[in-house]
């Protein structure tokens, strides 16, 4: 009789184990693909960057100081990009150097009425905001995934399979500082900078 | 959060895949039970009969094992077009102007957030704002959005919107919902098609010889339509009990955890529900899959049970208020002033 007892707990607790490490290899496989939502959006951001700047670039020659940090920005994070999923640290501050110039441009096509109202700039203005918002909602997948593996990986009977899974805390993408963000100070006498 | 949410997301998805399952395998049975319920009446009647007259083959109930079964199917795999034809909603494949252009960008962004392939996007021709999703699963998923909808909301709002439907989307709501609404449009169809039959095959002849001449056929053509008069009521009841007021109070709170902003949904609310011209375009059959009453119940405006047994949208000022608390609640968080 004990022995039948034996042999039904050593087959709950290796159901449980598989059970287990398949759940965390999900994790793993999810918070991986996350990652490549995120390079997929950042990859769109840098194509439609040069056509955005084009756009403008005849319409506002006024604000060159602030196209030329959106180019540099933009050919920084490319730049950072092709090293590799590796560097998820470089790649986050490049990304969000760029978000934080692309930021002060759309303030500042906002506050020119007369830029608004030629042609296609509107419609820009959309792509733009749905691209940004694209990325930041894979990079809020990817953390919201991340943060669900590492807990998953660390909670208690979990964590004695962890070892066996292969699994390691997710490195989270950094949340831009608020500096980057904060609204820059726009120039509304509207004359043409030297 | 994160643990908690998953947690319950992966037992709501499963909780619908039964449900699913369910619903399919009790219309079928009730299928054969009213044909093998015919024979075992039709078999006792005829048992002291001679031989070749007794009824010792119980074909009734295979044929209306079969019929069930058969439907089901179908109903299953047409849901979702079935659905979207009978709101007789447009595809939008290439946007036409800059609100659709809006619009397709908006589910791209949202199905991004959601971690789900981008839905199809579909536009129902009515200025009654309102929206609604379908599909069988994830990967096949539709989000429809009525053209009121989209010339009263903003692009904050419409993304709450489409954030609260692609909630319903990946916890699989979609797929119960559709298949309780195909159910009922089949029902429905069964029931015109045996009145036709019968009105029509008894009005050509008189009545006696007629009667005579189809036999069998009449009669079951006969219990067909009651039964359907009896049954499209009661799975319309039934679809607004299994589909439980506390599955839109879920998916707006993933529509909130999808765009982290839960005061921008609680805006698109109060601007649906002050729009108070009921949406004509959808009919009760799909009613319970819209993010807003499309019939405008006054019932729905109340809690308890007789509501919960009669409608399938909790009130929208409890909507709002729970929303507006979890915005108040972010707000402060951000703020710094609550740790």
């Amino acid at each position: 009789m004990p022995s039948w007892i034996l042999l039904v707990l050593l087959v709950a607790v290796v159901l449980w184990a598989i059970a287990a490490y398949n759940g965390l290899i999900s994790l793993k496989n999810q918070t991986l693909n996350a990652f490549k939502q995120i390079d997929v959006q950042l990859k769109r951001r840098h194509d439609l960057i040069p056509n955005l700047v084009s756009a403008v670039r005849g319409a506002m020659d006024f604000e060159k100081d602030t196209l030329e940090a959106v180019i540099q920005a933009r050919n920084q994070a490319v730049k950072v990009n092709a090293a590799g999923p590796d560097a998820v640290k470089q790649i986050s501050q490049a990304e969000n150097a760029l978000s934080g110039a692309l930021s002060r441009l759309m303030v500042v096509v906002e506050q020119y009425p007369q830029l608004k109202a030629t042609g296609n700039i509107a419609q820009l203005q959309e792509e733009l905001t749905s691209t940004e918002n694209k990325v930041a909602f894979a990079r809020q997948l990817y953390n919201d995934t991340a943060t669900q593996y590492t807990i998953k990986q660390q909670q208690f009977p979990t964590s004695l399979i962890a070892g066996w899974a292969r699994a390691t805390p997710a490195t989270l993408w950094e949340i831009e500082d608020r500096a980057a963000r904060s609204v820059p100070r726009v120039d509304l006498s509207m004359k043409p900078k030297s | 959060m994160t643990e908690e949410g998953s947690l319950t997301l992966f037992q709501q998805q499963d909780a619908n895949r039964r449900r699913t399952v369910w619903l399919l395998v009790c219309f079928v049975l009730f299928f054969a039970w009213l044909g093998f319920g015919g024979d075992y009446i039709y078999s006792l009647s005829t048992a002291h009969a001679p031989p070749a007259q007794r009824h010792d083959v119980w074909w009734f109930g295979v044929v209306t094992l079969a019929f069930g079964a058969g439907l089901a199917w179908y109903a299953y795999r047409t849901g979702p077009e079935k659905v979207l034809w009978a709101t007789g909603a447009e595809e939008v494949i290439a946007p036409t102007d800059d609100r659709q252009r809006q619009l397709v960008n908006v589910v791209e962004e949202m199905a991004i957030a959601a971690g789900v392939p981008r839905p199809r996007i579909w536009l129902v021709p009515d200025p009654d704002p309102n929206a609604f999703a379908t599909g069988n699963d994830p990967e096949h998923g539709h989000v429809a959005v009525t053209r009121g909808l989209l010339d009263l909301c903003n692009r904050d709002e419409l993304q709450a919107v489409i954030g609260h439907e692609l909630g319903h989307i990946k916890n699989l709501d979609v797929r119960l919902m559709t298949t309780l609404a195909a159910l009922v449009g089949a029902v429905l169809l069964m029931r015109n098609g045996a009145t036709r039959i019968f009105v029509g095959g008894r009005g050509t002849d008189s009545r006696s010889s007629r009667k005579s001449n189809l036999g069998p056929l009449a009669v079951v053509l006969l219990i067909v339509w009651i039964v359907s008069w009896i049954l499209a009521p009661i799975i319309t009841q039934l679809l607004a009990l299994a589909v439980s007021r506390k599955r839109e109070y879920l998916a707006d709170a993933m529509g909130a955890q999808f765009t982290r902003n839960p005061l921008a949904l609680a805006r698109a609310l109060e601007k649906i529900e002050g729009a108070d011209t009921p949406t004509s375009r959808i009919k009760s059959g799909a009613a319970h899959m819209c993010i807003a009453d499309p019939l405008g119940r006054r019932l729905g405006a109340h809690e308890g049970f007789l509501a919960d047994v009669l409608t399938t949208h909790p009130p929208m000022a409890k909507r709002v208020a729970i929303l507006k608390g979890m915005g108040y609640a972010q707000l402060k968080r951000e703020q710094g002033t609550l740790p």
